[in-house]
């Protein structure tokens, strides 16, 4: 019996010649990481107890949701996070200056790669997964645990198979609109692995796959993965891996549903507050709805192609007055190249924020929270209740060029009328 | 592993900013405690009672990795149980030593107030009231025992990883 993905990649790291759906395995883990709020949140791990840690190595530990410290609390966090990795040699530490969101960095620094079992303090693990790597999050207390032993146990779980086919038919549609049709149109997919494939992932950029990986925690998904095709064989090499240890999913993988999306009949899509499985609908039926800030940023929607792609639809225009529009890079790297090819400039011109590279206001921490009766468009992650600010403020998601386009107008906007298609 | 006590209802798609409000990152673990649920349903942390059973719709605990299920423990819940339970949640229910059981149909079987039992491994759950009982999945005996040792740091300081 074949295997998909997910399974290869589990089955090698447990050694073992082949899983099946339902297997319960103790894997080593390749490489697990924590943010700040790992140390910054009481009661979660007494890790200043910890005497012992497998592999240094395979430890990566980061600030990104709260750089540089809003709060004396956020700095004491960071002062405990120094002591740890100095206490226990842990060398892949990413302070203020080189940091930026967790799953970007990931990629970033070459730790998320194919064929990988990653590990991470964060629910949108599973980003990694656009590397063709078998990445999940993990609660603090089960990150200690890989830290001090290198492995856990996971449990194999079934897999839906999304084709993909075809090709984006207008600029203005992009991963997140794939990802908010998906969700929209078939709901969670609680306790199953989600894995792609198809010729359509070829016309994917790889900014635009790990928007959809990351996407993926919002359905509840486990692992969600693409092949390594090509273009990520181009895009590791430029980051200089010296190997690629990828893994195909075999012709006769069992699959618990095989689903067929044709690229070019997507439209930019929208989540309505406050959940996304099956809340979601096209731009066209919110068009018009009143904003107060929008928002692009994230782990899901904060690269380079994001800020290029909110740049070009308001040069030489200007933000609509009763709009804040707030532009986060994902990460330091991000946020010097887009500098570097005058896309802030273009932004701030326009009339927007751009702040510092850091999970900032995705989670309700800092620069860019909602007031009592305001309403946010965001590229963001997510649109619980309460998630970026007041209890009687409301996200609505979108992907970058729904977002700019809705940033000069104040509404809602369909942005193909900017982009054209 | 089994349990007895009063229920309460809450519906689908409970996440943890819910259960795990971001205004609980930087109090203390006394004081988190009280802000569960505090967006949705104010002032309910003050009228659990220890033993008391949570019972939810689909896609429980969905969302973040912050551990939701620790601060449900110390509330004083003996366990959850819903019709579906997000995977992250699951493992930290497990890690946090708090039961959490899917079953699905369970949310439309209850009503607030009424008594349920539960037996953890088997995956039973029964509504005293109305004598209806619905099986789901049990725990594994593997996560059963690290809920027993009181979840993983238990373990860890067991093993010789961590100090007590
Ligand atoms: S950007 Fe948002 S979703 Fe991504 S890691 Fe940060 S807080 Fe989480």
């Amino acid at each position: 019996m074949g295997m998909t993905m997910s399974e290869k990649i589990l089955a090698r790291h447990a050694g073992v010649p082949a899983v099946k759906a339902g297997d319960i395995l103790t894997c080593q883990v390749d490489v697990a990481a924590c943010h700040d709020m790992f140390f910054t949140v009481a009661g979660q791990i007494d890790f200043e107890k910890v005497n012992k840690i497998a592999d240094p190595d395979k430890c990566v530990v980061l600030l990104d949701h709260a750089v540089p410290a809003p709060t004396a609390k956020d700095a004491h966090g960071a002062v405990k996070a120094r002591a740890f990795v100095k206490k226990h040699g842990i060398k892949n530490f990413y302070d203020v200056g080189e940091h930026g969101v967790i799953h970007q960095l990931l990629v970033e620094k070459g730790f998320a790669a194919p064929g990988r079992l990653i590990a991470a303090g964060d629910s949108h693990t599973c980003a990694a997964g656009a590397m063709n790597a078998a990445a999940r999050g993990f609660g603090p207390a089960e990150m200690m645990y890989v830290w001090c032993k290198g492995e856990t146990w996971y449990q194999v779980s079934p897999t839906i198979l999304y084709r993909l086919h075809g090709k984006f038919a207008s600029q203005a549609v992009t991963g997140k609109d794939l990802f908010l049709y998906i969700a929209g149109v078939y709901g969670d997919a609680t306790n199953m692995n989600v894995e792609f494939g198809g010729e359509g992932v070829g016309n994917m950029t790889i900014p635009q796959r790990q928007s959809v990986a990351t996407m993926c925690a919002e359905i509840n998904a486990e692992f969600a993965i693409f092949p390594c095709d090509d273009l990520l064989r181009d895009f590791l090499k430029e980051r200089g891996d010296q190997t690629i240890d990828a893994v195909d999913p075999d012709p006769d993988a069992v699959y618990h549903d095989v689903r067929d999306i044709d690229l070019g009949k997507l439209t930019p899509y929208v989540a309505l507050p406050h959940y996304i499985p099956k809340n979601c609908c096209p731009v066209t039926d919110v068009e018009g709805t009143e904003i107060h800030q929008v928002l692009v940023g994230s782990c899901s929607n904060g690269r380079l192609e994001d800020i290029a792609l909110a740049a070009s639809i308001v040069k030489g225009k200007r933000v609509a007055k009763n709009v804040r529009f707030i532009v986060t890079p994902a990460s330091q790297k991000v946020y010097l190249e887009a500098l570097k090819a005058g896309y802030l400039e273009t932004l701030v011109e326009a009339g927007a924020v751009v702040t510092n590279a850091t999970c900032g206001a995705c989670y309700g921490g800092h620069m860019g929270l909602l007031g009592p009766g305001e309403r946010c468009l965001s590229t963001t992650t997510r649109n619980f209740k309460a998630r970026m600010g007041d209890v009687d403020s409301e996200v609505l998601l979108c992907a970058p060029a729904t977002a700019a386009a809705s940033a000069l107008t104040g509404k809602i906007t369909d942005p193909r009328e900017f982009l054209g298609g | 592993m089994k349990i007895k006590g009063r229920v309460w209802v809450f519906g689908d798609e409970i996440n943890t900013d819910l259960i795990f409000p971001h205004s609980a990152f930087r109090v203390s673990p006394e004081e988190q405690i009280k802000l569960v649920f505090s967006d949705n349903r104010p002032g309910w942390s003050s009228l659990v009672e220890k033993g008391d059973i949570l019972i939810a719709g689909k896609n429980f605990g969905t969302g973040s990795s912050r551990p939701g299920a620790v601060l449900l423990r110390r509330l004083g819940l003996a366990c959850m149980v819903a019709d579906s339970i997000n995977g992250l949640f699951y493992r930290n229910s497990i890690s946090y030593g708090f039961p959490a059981l899917q079953c699905p149909g369970v949310s439309s079987m209850f009503e607030e107030g009424d008594m349920a039992e539960i037996d953890m491994l088997e995956g039973t759950v029964t509504n005293l009231r109305t004598g209806e009982t619905l099986k789901g999945s049990g725990l594994s005996q593997s996560m059963a025992d690290i809920i027993a040792a009181g979840g993983i740091e238990e373990l860890l300081i067991k093993e010789g990883y961590m100090d007590k």
